[in-house]
């Protein structure tokens, strides 16, 4: 974990789609297989015939996600972001609807939200250096 | 391991889908084993393959997506154009969204009265009206359907063109856009149910049990793939490096194969490609190569700096085929014919080896210009994309019966001397040897990638006939062990034995080398005798002479030797099949 850094797209253009980083943040931090609880996703915009897209977490100062947590789930992170605890996630959605970044995923069986922790393990794990943990501005 | 599989079972007859939970098919881990029971349970044997009855069946494998490069889902059916066993792999989402749908396999049976579409969200799934859809391009059908709400990224589109519709034999199904069921008419299967595409998607939840083996097994595998050169050939330029190596070795099909080398050749190689129209790569879900190599065509289309620009995938087997075979030999003219397939939605090999033995039956009066209506010849690009539109229009008897396959159309005017087929599928784009003419007509699928005979050509060594026929028959049989859990062949050395054991004990599945041994060796056979019963003889193939009369690798291959290595196959099959 890097405090005063956060995840950022560097070179979307060399993004293969593989996936690595969806399957990294869901097996590791989310201990799941399946890619629904990644909190970085993959896509493409306008299908496969148009370009790859990565929805991430951009690591706010003040972050609407928090603001919008009504209990103490999300809390504002040093460097950008929210702090986690998955245990006090009521799964009412407030900080989905906030993040215009359409970074927060959501598990509908757990019911809880699929929140970037800034980790950076999604970031090693990118075969073609499309993201990376670096300062926050 | 798993309590049991997943069968989705859709009925498009009576509109009725239902999910069967089966624990007696956990020994088939997966992917062609698994694809292979359904298969000979649902499959009517001695009726035609578009019969209402027949069945499609699509099989994923444990490692999908969690493990790298496991990318593959296996298709069963019968296949219109060879009437006996089809068997094709597609990759890019769909083995990932059936992950997230939680299905081991899908089971379509019966035929929709109208058009539709399959609609797979987890378990809802819908039989939804395809009206608007049916004539569309696979292009436009395709955004269509990924313009619809859903989970983007998580999902898979597959979708069939005029192809499929129009009943060619041949015809492919698209796999999001870019990847495909090219081979055996799976396209064709699809369009005689009247369905017209499926969307795939779904939200399983799936904790994990083993994080630490796991974890420790898929970084070794991901380390072997992305720091060692074992996989560098298929993210650089891609399978379409063998266009320059094989036309040096002289055993590139050239002009109908009449020639194995050509200076011109040079033109449309990988490199060539690479350098001046390669845009971007993709990979499959799961995959950190990324060996889907992307063109960029630019059309002009008027005065004035008119232009239309379009993407389209390019591998070997289709410059071969669009290229090579049929002597266009610029980049943008190959191009241009794989996009008339690729929207069409047809097998790009069928189609080149079509057009090339066209082209030599006209060259030799065997058919005229009434049949023909154009005038077909080896570089003519224009000539070749209204025939292949005819080929999928049928306008008069000669493209009807050019529909239906190479092999059909020798039966019906002759020529079977210089029709390039094994087994009734049109030949991959090689001229190696006795092991790639040999290995693709005793293959399962009568593919190139059912036993790789064409890479034992090109090893450096000398095979006694008894063991060129002992490498084709255990390297299927490791392919169909391989193909069960759906890796991509392309990391066929990654995932030997030993790791593949090791990345399946990590997820909880209990096997060994002995028994996935066994898997390979139980489906090579169970495929052999469904092949059987759909009336397929090893004893009743041919070999068209042209492979007789031009030389490869300069030496001329002889008919009789070939002859007996057929003999030696069969000899050895039957002693399998005995003993087990």
């Amino acid at each position: 974990m890097e405090k005063n850094k956060i995840l950022q797209v560097k070179n979307i253009g060399q993004c293969i789609g593989c996936y690595s980083c969806m399957l990294t943040c869901a097996t590791n931090v989310y201990k799941n297989f399946s890619l629904k609880n990644s909190a970085i996703a993959v896509k493409t915009s306008g299908g496969y015939q148009g370009r790859m897209v990565v929805n991430i977490c951009r690591g706010c100062k003040d972050a609407a996600c928090a603001a919008a947590c009504p209990t103490d789930a999300l809390t504002p992170r040093e460097g950008g972001g929210g702090k986690y605890k998955e245990e006090l996630c009521i799964g009412c959605k407030k900080c989905v609807e906030n993040c215009v970044a359409k970074a927060i995923g959501f598990d509908s069986i757990s019911n809880k939200a699929v929140f970037c922790k800034q980790c950076g393990l999604c970031a090693k794990q990118c075969p073609h250096d499309v993201i990376g943990m670096e300062a926050s501005q | 391991m798993k309590k049991y599989m997943r069968i989705l079972k859709i009925d498009l007859t009576k509109k009725k889908t239902t999910v069967e939970k089966r624990d007696d098919l956990n020994q088939y881990l997966g992917g062609v084993a698994l694809a292979t029971q359904l298969l000979k349970q649902e499959v009517a044997v001695d009726q035609p393959a578009l019969e209402a009855i027949q069945p499609i069946i699509f099989a994923k494998g444990p490692l999908n997506t969690i493990f790298p490069v496991v990318t593959k889902v296996c298709s069963m059916f019968k296949s219109p154009l060879t009437g006996e066993l089809g068997e094709s792999y597609g990759g890019l989402r769909m083995a990932m969204a059936m992950g997230m749908a939680n299905l081991d396999a899908i089971v379509i049976v019966g035929q929709s009265k109208e058009p539709v579409y399959i609609h797979i969200d987890g378990d809802e799934v819908k039989i939804k009206d395809a009206k608007p859809l049916w004539n569309l391009n696979i292009d436009e059908a395709t955004r269509l359907l990924h313009d619809q709400e859903g989970h983007r990224g998580l999902r898979s589109i597959l979708t069939i063109g005029e192809g499929g519709v129009n009943k060619v034999k041949f015809a492919s199904v698209t796999i999001d856009s870019y990847r495909h069921f090219g081979r055996l008419g799976l396209g064709c299967v699809m369009g005689s149910k009247n369905l017209k595409a499926m969307v795939i998607e779904g939200e399983t939840n799936k904790p994990m049990e083993h994080l630490k083996d796991y974890k420790k097994v898929y970084s070794e595998i991901y380390e072997k793939v992305t720091e060692t050169d074992m996989m560098e050939k298929y993210h650089g330029l891609g399978t379409s490096i063998n266009i320059n190596l094989l036309n040096d070795l002289k055993s590139l099909p050239i002009h109908n194969f009449k020639r194995n080398s050509c200076d011109e050749a040079r033109n449309i190689s990988g490199e060539s490609f690479a350098e001046n129209r390669l845009i971007k790569k993709i990979a499959c879900s799961g995959c950190p190569i990324g060996c889907i190599h992307i063109a960029l065509l630019r059309k002009q289309f008027g005065e004035s700096y008119e232009y239309e620009a379009t993407t389209l995938s390019y591998d070997h087997e289709l410059i071969y085929s669009l290229g090579a075979m049929v002597g266009i030999w610029d980049l943008d003219g190959v191009l241009q014919l794989i996009e008339v397939v690729e929207l069409l939605g047809l097998d790009a090999i069928s189609t080149g080896v079509l057009l090339a033995w066209v082209t030599e039956a006209f060259e030799k009066n065997i058919v005229t210009i009434k049949d023909t209506i154009e005038t077909p010849e080896f570089g003519n690009v224009d000539t070749y994309k209204k025939i292949i539109q005819y080929i999928v229009k049928k306008p008069n008897a000669f493209y009807e019966a050019l529909a239906e396959g190479t092999d059909y159309a020798t039966q019906k005017y002759g020529g079977e001397d210089f029709a390039m087929v094994l087994g009734k599928n049109e030949v991959a784009g090689y001229h190696t040897g006795y092991g790639n003419i040999l290995g693709q007509a005793v293959g399962a699928r009568h593919s190139h990638l059912d036993n790789a005979g064409y890479s034992i050509d090109q090893e450096n060594e000398e095979n006694s006939d008894e063991a060129l026929v002992k490498k084709l028959m255990e390297e299927e049989i490791s392919r169909n062990m391989l193909n069960s859990l759906v890796i991509c062949l392309f990391a066929r050395k990654i995932y030997d034995d030993a790791t593949v054991v090791k990345a399946l004990n990590s997820i909880g599945y209990e096997v060994n080398e002995d028994t996935l041994k066994k898997l390979g060796l139980d489906t090579f056979l169970e495929k052999m005798r469904l092949k059987e019963d759909m009336g397929f003889k090893l004893q009743n193939l041919t070999f068209p002479n042209r492979f007789f009369e031009t030389e490869s690798c300069d030496r001329r291959l002889s008919s009789e030797k070939t002859e007996d290595l057929l003999k030696l196959y069969i000899k050895e099959a039957e002693k399998l099949l005995s003993y087990t």
